[in-house]
């Protein structure tokens, strides 16, 4: 994909939205220049504050996500018996929407920040541990008992083996799960808080009526998810090489 | 050199691969093992690498008993051994990294271990100076064996285990590694036993041919690596030789 193929849909998206701004023509729906003036002026303001507050919870719980999910994907893809042990537990597990422990998540953490970012982790932590346990069984036999030859013991194919192989799992798991990442985020934001990107769409939209600032919340809460998709996928490049020769 | 002694391996017990098997290999010696599938011809080289352990009865190296990889032993297998993120340079250093990451501690990596050659070196050898910043999917599979082959030899082995290492390879392609791994044995003074399933594979490079199935037994082929044998009378006559001892078990 060339990036002025993607300049070229976003300017494409933007003019779709002007011309069905102008045949609704109510205020429910605003011109793009009307809010991308309203965006440029709140993100020199309050919206900063509600897109670092998103920005930190998404981010923490994706760290977390990763230092957990990582690790224990890697052991239990490496290690039959506890494959044996987790996989059916994972299996049961991995298919429900998260997003409806929400309110249990609640109820045991609290309305604050660790509620949120929990919630944000238990959905990655799935595709994660998943991706991760997938790859490292996946290893072709013959690539581990080269390296057991070369003298390898469990702690060097760990590093050499392992260690590297997940790395392109994680980030496919990051890559594929940033979009409900982000929905859920919203959802969360829309309980007992003050801060986030999800309060400050929802707290304009219903309660201010104030559309235009609707719409720029709603602009930073779609480049926060856009960047975090840029950044695992430039890091993707940069780390794993290899997948895209040819 | 190498002394196998009354082994006897099974995956099951009903089926044992072998049963009271000796075998004697002296250093510097060439070996082919020969079979049809399922011979165990894979499992005995596995025994060889300390990959796998026999239910009874010993193999021995220079004296020591194997129970675990060997750091002087190198295995090369038919496919699959490279690691695909890494380049052909970096696969080519991952045994010295491995070295590295144990230090000498005489169970990983022999004690004083000092590589005769360099990775740069090897590179050279085996033709692989202008793939070494490629990955193994941009390159041949001969290349590609010849990076499992350079990542072998830079730590310096005594002793070169092959499992079908060629028989993906076009017939040109392989006859250009099968002289180069005699020469480089010859030039390492390397103790080589090689798998094959492929009769001409067999009497082309092992100067003495191990025949597995039902009654192992061994031929004598002190010609193979001479200049021109595989055109002469004496190898086309092993050739048919170990076709028809191999057709004469199957039936």
């Amino acid at each position: 994909m060339k990036r002025r193929d993607i300049l070229f849909s976003a300017i494409g998206l933007i003019i779709l939205w002007q011309l069905t701004s102008m045949l609704v023509n109510r205020p429910i729906l605003p011109a793009p220049w009307e809010v991308f003036v309203v965006f440029f002026q709140e993100m020199q303001n309050e919206l900063l504050i509600h897109f670092g507050v998103s920005l930190w919870r998404v981010t923490a719980g994706m760290a977390l996500s990763v230092i957990i999910a990582a690790p224990a994907g890697l052991a239990i893809g490496g290690s039959r018996t506890l494959n044996r042990i987790f996989s059916p537990i994972i299996y049961l597990l991995y298919p429900i929407p998260k997003v409806v422990f929400v309110p249990i998540v609640f109820l045991f953490l609290g309305i604050g920040d660790t509620a949120k970012i929990f919630i944000i982790f238990l959905i990655l932590f799935f595709q994660i541990i998943v991706l991760v346990r997938d790859q490292a069984a996946g290893l072709p036999v013959q690539l581990l008992q080269s390296l057991r030859s070369l003298g390898a013991g469990r702690r060097a194919i760990f590093r050499f083996v392992y260690l590297p192989a997940s790395l392109p799992a994680i980030l496919t798991a990051l890559r594929q799960s940033i979009g409900t990442a982000v929905a859920v985020l919203y959802i969360t934001e829309l309980f007992a808080t003050k801060y986030g990107l999800g309060y400050y769409i929802y707290y304009n939209g219903s309660t201010l009526f104030n559309y235009p600032a609707m719409y720029a919340g709603v602009i930073a809460m779609s480049l926060l998810g856009l960047g975090m998709y840029f950044v695992v996928d430039w890091a993707e490049r940069k780390l794993c090489k290899w997948k895209f020769v040819s | 050199m190498i002394q196998v002694n009354s082994l006897s391996f099974g995956y099951s017990r009903s089926t044992p691969i072998f049963q009271n098997f000796n075998w004697e290999i002296q250093r510097g010696e060439t070996w082919a093992i020969l079979g049809s599938s399922g011979c165990g011809k894979t499992t005995l080289l596995y025994l060889l690498a300390g990959l796998r352990m026999p239910a009874s009865g010993t193999i021995t190296i220079d004296g020591e008993q194997i129970t675990r990889p060997r750091p002087r032993s190198g295995l090369i297998l038919q496919d699959y051994g490279l690691l695909p993120w890494a380049t052909v340079r970096e696969n080519t250093e991952l045994g010295l990294r491995v070295r590295d990451f144990y230090g000498q501690d005489g169970k990983h990596t022999p004690k004083n271990f000092q590589p005769e050659n360099s990775v740069e070196h090897w590179l050279e050898r085996l033709g692989l100076k202008e793939v070494a910043g490629k990955f193994p999917s941009q390159i041949s599979g001969g290349q590609r064996q010849r990076t499992a082959i350079a990542r072998t030899l830079a730590v310096a082995p005594d002793l070169l285990l092959m499992d079908e290492p060629f028989s993906s390879l076009d017939a040109i392609t392989r006859e250009d590694l099968q002289n180069l791994t005699l020469s480089l044995c010859e030039e390492q003074n390397l103790t080589l036993i090689i798998v094959t399933h492929a009769i001409e594979e067999a009497a082309a490079l092992g100067k003495k041919i191990l025949v597995l199935d039902s009654t192992p037994r061994v031929f004598e082929n002190p010609r193979a690596g001479e200049i021109n044998y595989r055109s002469s009378q004496a190898y086309h006559d092993l050739c048919d030789l170990l076709w028809k001892e191999l057709r004469h078990e199957a039936a």
